[in-house]
């Protein structure tokens, strides 16, 4: 039977503020356990929350973003449940009147295509604490810095057909909201937590399947994997004329195997109500318009003038548009290299291939843009080949020399490019290769010629010292080969 | 309007509120009454009133994103029943 796969996502997103949704504590991450959790964030009795204006901010700025109403007037709800990492014994949330109302995202797909995703809303909340369940004598530990964090809550509807367009998707919510800067994006530090729901009904259908949903989904990977174990559980189920049950699962990236966490009998009864402690907050047409001033240049419009600027072609400026630091890093380079084609390949072979290596983001990378842009300048005046240009990356990544052209002296990386030293190093070349000068010359697929061509460039190279300019060695040798 | 027994346990096990047999006989009238006091509230027409989200006719005050506390860990963990590391120790929450 053929199915069709409908995914909704709900994404937890971090806000940047320096400090809590409701308490005046520090948010700023890697402090020792409990040093940032305040009187207000231990529910201490006696406390009364105060909304962090940022928070506000922040929600509005992405409404914008995504094309959303912005909600005049927002409401908080107690959303009631005990754990020990909630000290109040409810997460303070929005349920009936969230900050930003419908909306929608468009994504590009692998096939060229493009793709809206709605919103269903999004609404602000806090973070809970953190459990850490080593063992502890048998108990608990919890350090509750984390508990009071604002955070945006976004819920899509179910317009995903594929854990690619899933994925997608999310890879493009976290590039507005970095783009945006209101969230600092780094998923190994929990920064953005994805929810999907997963349901399937066949082929054609109207009627959706009964839906499961997986939580706190913390990479890009582990979601694309997640969905695809999920959507193969069910279609497994539903394939044995089973039924699927409306359940929680929780999904373990490194063994790609998942869990019931809990079913709807035993769901959460949250007995949701209005905050007695909190007023309603009411935005107005200022605050909005002061958001939206505040509007940096978004990924789409990016995109967009990357490649009329540029030149750059529809992958390439999808790729260096992403990621704000990324596309800033590469305009630094662009506007000193000249060359932004070369620019781009640059960014997306070597540099993208150095900082993965060493699980490094654009903002912790060893070379600037501008130094980038000085290498690719040599490459593109013929001062140095691809080879020597490694070389000069290399050198500079290390932090062995911070200057490009002192680099190529001290390495002697400059490019014999004088096409009289040339010829004469390809003459000499040939003389001691006669049986395959020969060959050559009696062979007649151009493909076998292309490569036995390669055959000269080794000598060729180690004759120069490395030295000689790749590009005019192969022209001379056609030239003298080919008569 | 009645309340159930079971309902009563269910509440009580949401809320965490130990209730005993003989309580339960005596809340179902209590809860009982009350969710009449609810009945009667629910006949007024309320089609063109807005939702009280609170008493009070005022709307919140913001704060501004400016770090106003500061570390007082020992003095919150001095009164707490068990620490260590930092941390605060509670019952093993999962298996």
């Amino acid at each position: 039977m053929q199915w069709d796969i409908v995914i909704g996502l709900e994404i937890h997103v971090q806000l940047a503020t320096k400090t809590k949704i409701f308490s005046g504590s520090s948010t700023a991450y890697g402090a020792e356990p409990n040093t940032q959790a305040n009187a207000v964030d231990l529910a201490m009795p006696g406390t009364l929350p105060v909304p962090n204006e940022q928070a506000f901010r922040y929600a509005v700025m992405f409404g914008l973003a995504v094309n959303s109403e912005i909600e005049r007037r927002s409401v908080f709800e107690r959303k009631n449940y005990f754990y020990p990492d909630l000290p109040k014994g409810y997460q303070t949330t929005q349920l009936e009147r969230p900050i930003v109302g419908p909306g929608y995202v468009d994504i590009d797909l692998a096939n060229g295509e493009s793709k809206r995703v709605r919103i269903h809303h999004a609404h602000l909340e806090e973070d809970a604490g953190k459990s850490l369940h080593e063992d502890f004598h048998g108990m608990t530990g919890v350090d509750l810095n984390r508990a009071g964090t604002p955070l945006i809550e976004v819920v899509t509807e179910p317009d995903m057909n594929s854990a690619e367009e899933a994925v997608a998707f999310a890879k493009k919510l976290h590039s507005i909201v970095t783009s945006l800067g209101i969230c600092d994006g780094d998923m190994s530090q929990g920064s953005m937590r994805f929810d999907v729901n997963i349901s399937l009904k066949p082929k054609g259908s109207d009627t959706l399947g009964t839906r499961t949903e997986t939580k706190n989904l913390n990479s890009f990977r582990f979601m694309e994997q997640a969905i695809a174990h999920e959507v193969e559980r069910q279609m497994d189920i539903l394939e044995d004329g089973g039924v699927i049950e409306q359940e929680t699962r929780l999904y373990n990236g490194d063994r790609d195997e998942s869990r019931s966490m809990r079913t709807k009998e035993e769901a959460n009864d949250y007995r949701y109500f209005p905050c007695p402690d909190l007023l309603p907050v009411e935005i107005d047409d200022t605050f909005i318009e002061d958001a939206r001033s505040r509007l940096p240049e978004l990924p789409d419009a990016r995109k967009t003038r990357f490649k009329d600027q540029y030149g750059l072609n529809d992958y390439d400026a999808g790729l260096l548009s992403g990621d704000a630091k990324l596309a800033s890093f590469f305009e630094e380079a662009a506007s000193h290299g000249k060359d932004a084609k070369l620019t781009a390949n640059w960014i997306q072979g070597e540099f993208s291939a150095r900082l993965n290596a060493e699980e490094k983001t654009v903002a912790d990378s060893p070379i600037t843009g501008a130094q980038l842009g000085d290498m690719i300048i040599r490459i593109s005046d013929n001062t140095i080949s691809s080879a020597g240009a490694k070389k000069v990356f290399d050198a500079l990544w290390t932090g062995e020399n911070d200057n490009v052209d002192a680099i190529i002296d001290a390495k002697g990386l400059k490019q014999v490019s004088d096409t009289g030293a040339l010829e004469k190093m390809v003459d000499e070349v040939l003389a001691g290769m006669p049986d395959q000068v020969a060959q050559f010359q009696n062979e007649e697929d151009p493909k076998k010629r292309k490569k036995m061509l390669g055959g000269f460039m080794g000598p060729l190279m180690k004759a120069s010292k490395g030295q000689g300019n790749p590009k005019l060695f192969n022209e001379i040798l056609l030239k003298k080969l080919e008569g | 309007m009645t309340i159930s027994r079971e309902d009563i346990e269910k509440v009580a096990v949401l809320a965490r509120i130990r209730v005993d047999e003989e309580q339960v006989s005596a809340l179902e009238k209590d809860l009982g009454n009350i969710l009449d006091l609810v009945d009667q509230l629910s006949a007024a027409d309320t089609d063109s009133v807005e939702p009280m989200a609170h008493p009070l006719d005022a709307v919140q005050r913001l704060r501004a994103d400016e770090v106003t506390e500061t570390d007082q860990r020992a003095a919150f963990q001095a009164i707490a029943p068990a620490t260590e590391n930092g941390l605060y120790l509670v019952p093993r929450v999962i298996e």
